[in-house]
């Protein structure tokens, strides 16, 4: 299945990528590319096949609910961009 | 010059352990070879200071007795791994000024041992790639060359840093990660050994994610010894990855008895693919009959969704990438843009992960987040899960009949020139990963060993696959094949 204009810029904003307009057109032709490659697929009977969800059968091991970590504010911030009395620091989301 | 660098971990652990050679000869050994080794652009991130001083303390533990295999051994760590206090970025410009206030499991574990880091090293940009040309530190090159032709040759990717110092002797061993082929096609591209592990025997833990369900991370070493070695600190169970195994590490060192008579080696008939160069033919044939003579039998075996493992890697570690990667956002670490006048959080969150991720990444998130798309996700996401579990079927059926490992070409050719693939389309860059995509679909043990050399003079390798958690008797095999082939060839010394 091809990936028209549209596709691909709506693809781009799902992903949260800014993709200039002039640029649309190159990316829908290398996404097409890559689905075409993903078409052979479709040659599998996978009738009655269970789609893996992991590669070993294993159980999700679980542990008490207790708190193992914490009080490592400081540590948390330390790499962000723009951190502010103690927060993550954001452009106004609501107005 | 010294050249204790050009040691194996076997060789400089017994030289430690008998007091002959100190860490920190070793260790300055290696950080000379470094400085001088600019061209190859392997290391990225020098981390002198703490080399130094965990060089000393490996020596003080030498010195009191009874130090662990990999005490006082200098290590490259690929950029993947996030190292305490030391910059940790995926080769990525969205983590640029990243500094880790944690260690990763795998590299804890190393330090533990007493193993002293040199460095953190290139590779593809959050491992995506094959030949380390979408890396935001710019191309490794491969020691390696076409006889007297100078032209600059990819090492391979994803972890091609770490397979380029390697080679080129600029540290002892160093880990990677594999999560479609990223340990193994370097390793084959540039002579030296790579193991990836069975999907949950190594902690995920620190490790930048890619695709959680295929990562795995790997020693790459100069022999199959020292992979054995540093394999069994590598590993560990840990609390803080619910997918890692929780089964005691044998000592895969131990394992290496060299004997594999009676074993049974299979040859799929689906790898001989259409148009593969006759000398890789010849390899594939000649390893197996090398295995052959050390006593083990040779059996034609058919693993029949081979052809369709490609696709569906290239839906499922696109999918699950898409997902890991909306992390970088802008917030809470790395890369934000500057904004505009009445720019808001979208704004910051798109402009952020355009100028943060480049062109690849943003490829295969974008593929990712279609796959995944309400009216797509039964299409493609389900359907390549499925055809996942067929794949690994085939391996199930197959090792049902007796079958002890399977032998195959690593790679379809030798490592080709940087940017000769320039004007391939990415479907064209990812066939690089058609022999070891099927391992990572199945979660089982691969490795790459380097058994000869193309008309050009170049290192070529076979892969073996093992049973799930049969590492050690992978690793043997694997010695076996080391040993018959002989291959210690060298790079010559141009850079």
């Amino acid at each position: 299945m091809a990936i028209d204009i549209d596709t691909a810029r709506k693809v781009a904003h799902l992903a949260r990528i800014a993709v200039p307009e002039t640029r649309l057109p190159a990316l829908a032709d290398q996404l097409s590319g890559i689905l075409s490659f993903m078409e052979q697929l479709n040659e599998v009977d996978v009738s009655g096949i269970e789609p893996m969800t992991s590669v070993t059968p294993m159980r999700l091991k679980r542990r008490a609910d207790v708190v193992t970590d914490g009080n490592i504010q400081a540590s948390i911030l330390k790499n962000a961009p723009d951190a502010r009395e103690g927060f993550f620091a954001v452009p106004k989301v609501v107005e | 010059m010294s050249t204790l660098n050009t040691l194996t971990i076997a060789a400089a652990r017994d030289a430690l352990r008998a007091r002959e050679i100190s860490s920190v000869e070793l260790t300055e050994a290696c950080l000379t070879a470094i400085d001088g080794a600019g061209a190859l652009n392997a290391f990225v991130h020098r981390t002198p200071e703490i080399a130094h001083a965990q060089a000393r303390a490996a020596d003080a533990r030498l010195a009191a007795g009874e130090a662990p295999s990999l005490c006082g051994i200098p290590l490259g760590i690929k950029d993947l791994f996030c190292t305490k206090g030391v910059a940790s970025q995926a080769a990525s410009n969205i983590l640029k000024g990243f500094k880790p206030e944690y260690e990763s499991t795998v590299t804890q574990n190393l330090w533990d041992a007493g193993a002293v880091m040199l460095g953190k090293l290139n590779m593809d940009e959050f491992a995506m790639g094959s030949s380390n040309e979408t890396s935001c530190y710019g191309n490794v090159v491969n020691p390696w060359r076409r006889g007297d032709d100078t032209t600059p040759l990819t090492p391979g990717g994803s972890s091609g840093g770490s397979a380029s110092a390697v080679a080129a002797d600029l540290c002892l061993a160093a880990t990677g990660t594999d999560t479609g082929g990223s340990i193994r096609q370097p390793a084959a591209f540039t002579g030296i050994v790579g193991i990836k592990p069975t999907y949950g025997r190594v902690s995920r833990w620190g490790v930048v994610a890619f695709a959680s369900s295929l990562d795995q991370a790997g020693p790459m070493t100069k022999t199959v010894r020292d992979a054995a070695i540093m394999l069994g600190t590598m590993a560990s169970h840990d609390a803080k990855d619910s997918t890692s195994a929780d089964l005691a590490v044998p000592d895969f060192e131990a394992m290496l008895t060299g004997d594999i008579r009676g074993k049974k080696i299979g040859i799929p008939k689906e790898y001989r693919m259409e148009g593969m160069p006759a000398e890789i033919e010849r390899l594939w044939a000649d390893g197996a009959a090398m295995m052959r003579e050390a006593g083990a039998e040779i059996v034609d075996i058919s693993l029949p969704h081979t052809k369709y493992a490609l696709p569906a890697y290239y839906v499922v570690a696109p999918a699950e990438a898409s997902s890991n990667l909306a992390r970088y956002d802008g917030v809470r670490y790395g890369h934000r843009a500057k904004l505009g006048a009445g720019d808001g959080i979208t704004e910051m969150y798109e402009k952020t992960r355009a100028e943060g991720f480049g062109a690849e990444v943003q490829r295969r998130i974008m593929i990712g987040t279609y796959v995944l798309s309400a009216g797509f996700y039964d299409a493609y996401y389900n359907r390549a899960r499925k055809v996942r579990a067929l794949i690994k079927r085939d391996f199930e059926q197959v090792f049902a009949t007796g079958i002890d490992a399977i032998l195959t070409p690593a790679t379809p050719s030798a490592a080709f020139g940087l940017g000769e693939m320039a004007d391939a389309s990415p479907v064209e860059m990812y066939l690089n990963d058609v022999f070891t995509v099927t391992v990572n679909l199945a979660g089982l043990p691969g490795i790459a060993v380097p058994t000869g050399y193309d008309a050009k003079g170049l290192p070529l390798a076979l892969q073996l696959i093992g049973r799930p958690w049969g590492e050690g008797d992978l690793l043997n095999h694997a010695y076996v094949l080391e040993r018959a082939a002989g291959f210690s060839g060298k790079p010559a010394k141009w850079w």
